[in-house]
């Protein structure tokens, strides 16, 4: 199980040692965005990896799905009050509430995904969605016929650009004289789910040539990848596998694995190794990826294949250096 | 205002009609959660004592009704002048936006200066945002149910546009703007009662609440009280028989419009100037909707309207720890709960009235 020998190699051995010894009992809880639990992306990655811990040790964990703003803060307090922990919670727009709850709980962990608060007793992780990008943009380029690939965003906001930023240089590091075309779906956080206007844009993506389109928007990206197939082009799922959506129609999906910052920080909770600070995932943590399963095994020849694994082992080994957008906000190469 | 009034005694119109609705909803509301596996009485003992049984809970009950306080009296004061405004949620949003400039533009105005200024601007907005409805019925002919709901998208693209583009915080991922002055927002209720020797736990109930509790009395001094609320009720009773009087029907409209209107503006003030303490997008959250509902049940009388939004409160904040205490029941399904209410209090009023009707003459001819 891949996600065993990442928890594995994570912890590390000797963590491990220490666990057999001393488990601790904890009691977590997860307060979900206003996406909601069943958002088959973001929020649905985190209840996975909770639901996965809850199977593997049998701890229960309680979970919260927010309505409007002042329930994000009452209820990270209703959880920290009875003494959950750790407590994570889901998405940038926790942070002002989690700033305050976790300074009232200075013994209580909080983790957040997505976003950065520097706090004593808080964990951040953040993914390096950069480097993923540009992996499924090598192979977007290597798979493309016209030369020319798309990209389907969701809400305009900087963390998508990063998405765009990272994908427009593994295109070009494929094929340096590539066309990209991109598009946001929107500036509000109605654009995480408009699958309609999604499919739209990625339609008029094809009918200006391009043959592989990328999405980064959510709900809206199920539009993409269906207009995609369509048309008998390729997709490109993100977060978690969308490759069986459309099998033999999505190249590749850029994993972001919530579900392992979620299961990590309830594990390392457990065992005692939970650490406060800023936790980055990337390719190296295996905390971004890319999917190949048998539903693209015919998509992806091997040297594509070989190409792929060798910029994730130069990106890893620091020779291969992907722009994050966010660290200047400009894709600049 | 349908054709055939349905004649009541006082005291079952005000008190007896509400009750029999809102029991009639809450029955229903108990077969929806029997139907899930839930033990009604088991949930709606969850609800009231999550609303009602702690100073938190209490808290949070007030914030909510501090909301629909607003919004319902910005309904029922278009109500008394024959208009029905389902614009709040747009004029709260323009409000909003008139605050946030105003709190943004004053950071160096000590809060004395700054915090009425910012409410001013609030009502301003709101207020400019219903008039020009008020002004196309009155000067057009358009209809205002059609013209309040088409403000209502209009301004929810104007806020979009403003916070990603003018007023917003530079790279954030929220369109939103920056933090307004430390100085330039209302106190918490917990900070304001402390001197008193009152410890209460941290929520978002604020000061805006005196300010709805003020709204309350001041409306109903308004409608009751002066020469414009008799003008208003006497155009919304009849527009023709109020020209014959030499009562402008046109004018009449248009500053009850615009009274609506900055009474909707109420919901910024909690909201973002209160709670906040930055404009957000959607933060009107579709409390000017329940709004309408709150007018409707609370008949349009100030007493009535603080009341419902009580009530809308308990179930607002009952209902957040009904899904928290008991994941069977689902943020949906609350949601369902208070549809069925609202149904009950607003749509199907009718229905309850001629049943009570019947019921009285009934009892009255067999005495």
């Amino acid at each position: 199980m891949r996600l065993g020998s990442f928890a594995a190699a994570l912890a590390g051995v000797a963590l491990s040692a220490v666990a057999a010894l001393a488990q601790q009992p904890i009691k977590p809880a997860v307060v979900y965005d206003k996406g909601g639990k069943f958002d088959k992306s973001f929020n649905e990655g985190v209840f996975m990896g909770a639901e996965k811990f809850r199977q593997e040790t049998g701890v229960e964990f309680r979970d919260f799905e927010p309505t409007n703003d002042a329930q994000i803060e009452q209820a990270l307090r209703r959880f920290a009050r009875d003494g959950h922990s750790p407590i994570i919670a889901v998405g940038f727009s926790q942070a002002t509430a989690l700033k305050k709850v976790a300074a009232e709980f200075p013994d209580l962990k909080f983790t957040i995904i997505d976003m950065v608060v520097e706090l004593p007793n808080v964990q951040s992780v953040v993914f390096k969605e950069h480097e993923g990008s540009y992996l499924v943009g090598l192979l977007a380029a290597m798979a493309s016929k016209t030369g020319k690939v798309g990209f389907v965003g969701g809400m305009d906001i900087p963390l998508i650009r990063k998405f765009a930023c990272g994908y427009v240089q593994g295109v070009k590091a494929g094929k340096a004289d590539a066309e990209i075309f991109q598009n946001m779906t929107g500036s509000t956080p109605a654009a995480w789910n408009d699958p309609v206007k999604g499919g739209e844009l990625a339609k008029s993506q094809i009918d200006r040539g391009a043959d592989v389109v990328y999405h980064a928007a959510g709900g809206t990206g199920i539009g993409v990848l269906r207009a995609v197939a369509d048309a008998g082009k390729l997709g490109i799922g993100v977060d978690s596998n969308q490759n069986a959506l459309h099998p033999g129609k999505v190249l590749t999906s850029m994993l972001k694995r919530v579900d392992v910052a979620a299961y990590n920080s309830f594990k390392a909770a457990r065992d005692g190794g939970w650490k406060p600070g800023l936790s980055v995932l990337g390719l190296k943590e295996e905390g971004i990826d890319w999917a190949l399963d048998e539903n693209n095994k015919g998509l992806i020849s091997p040297e594509m294949k070989a190409a792929a694994d060798k910029a994730k082992a130069d990106i890893i080994a620091g020779t291969v250096k992907v722009h994050d957008y966010m660290s200047d906000q400009k894709c600049t190469m | 205002m349908s054709a055939a009034p349905i004649e009541l005694p006082r005291w079952a119109d005000v008190a007896l009609v509400p009750l029999v609705s809102v029991a009639a909803a809450l029955l229903v509301a108990g077969l929806v959660v029997i139907g899930i596996g839930e033990n009604p009485l088991e949930a709606t003992a969850l609800m009231l004592r999550g609303a009602l049984g702690s100073a938190e809970g209490i808290g949070f009950t007030l914030y909510y009704a501090t909301n629909f306080i607003f919004t319902g009296l910005a309904v029922a004061v278009a109500f008394h002048a024959g208009l029905f405004n389902i614009g709040g949620e747009g004029q709260a949003t323009a409000a909003g936006i008139a605050m946030a400039f105003a709190c943004l533009g004053l950071s160096w105005a000590p809060g004395f200066i700054a915090v009425p200024l910012a409410i001013l601007a609030a009502a301003a907005g709101g207020a400019l945002w219903a008039f020009i409805p008020g002004w196309l019925q009155a000067k057009r002919g358009s209809h205002v149910v059609i013209t309040t709901i088409m403000l209502n998208f209009v301004a929810a693209t104007l806020i979009v546009y403003l916070l990603r583009e003018v007023i917003g915080k530079p790279g954030s991922m929220q369109p939103e703007t920056p933090d307004f002055p430390a100085q330039a927002v209302l106190t918490p209720m917990h900070q304001l009662l402390a001197p008193f020797g009152l410890r209460l736990p941290p929520t978002p109930l604020n000061s805006a609440l005196l300010l709805a509790l003020l709204s309350l009395f001041a409306v109903w001094l308004l409608i009751w009280r002066t020469r414009l609320g008799y003008a208003i009720r006497t155009v919304g009773a009849n527009p023709r028989a109020a020209a014959y009087a030499g009562i402008s029907p046109a004018a009449v409209t248009m500053v009850a419009m615009a009274i609506s209107g900055a009474l909707a503006g109420g919901l910024a003030v909690n909201e973002a100037l209160g709670v906040q303490h930055r404009l957000v997008l959607d933060f009107t959250a579709g409390y000017g909707f329940v709004g309408i509902a709150v007018a409707l049940m609370g008949r349009g009388h100030p007493v009535g309207v603080g009341l419902a939004a009580l009530l809308f409160g308990v179930l607002y904040q009952g209902g957040a720890e009904l899904s928290f205490d008991k994941p069977a029941i689902t943020r949906d399904m609350v949601v369902v709960i208070g549809g069925v209410l609202i149904l009950f209090a607003g749509a199907l009023d009718g229905l309850f009235r001629r049943l009570v009707a019947g019921v009285l003459r009934s009892g009255r001819s067999g005495a």
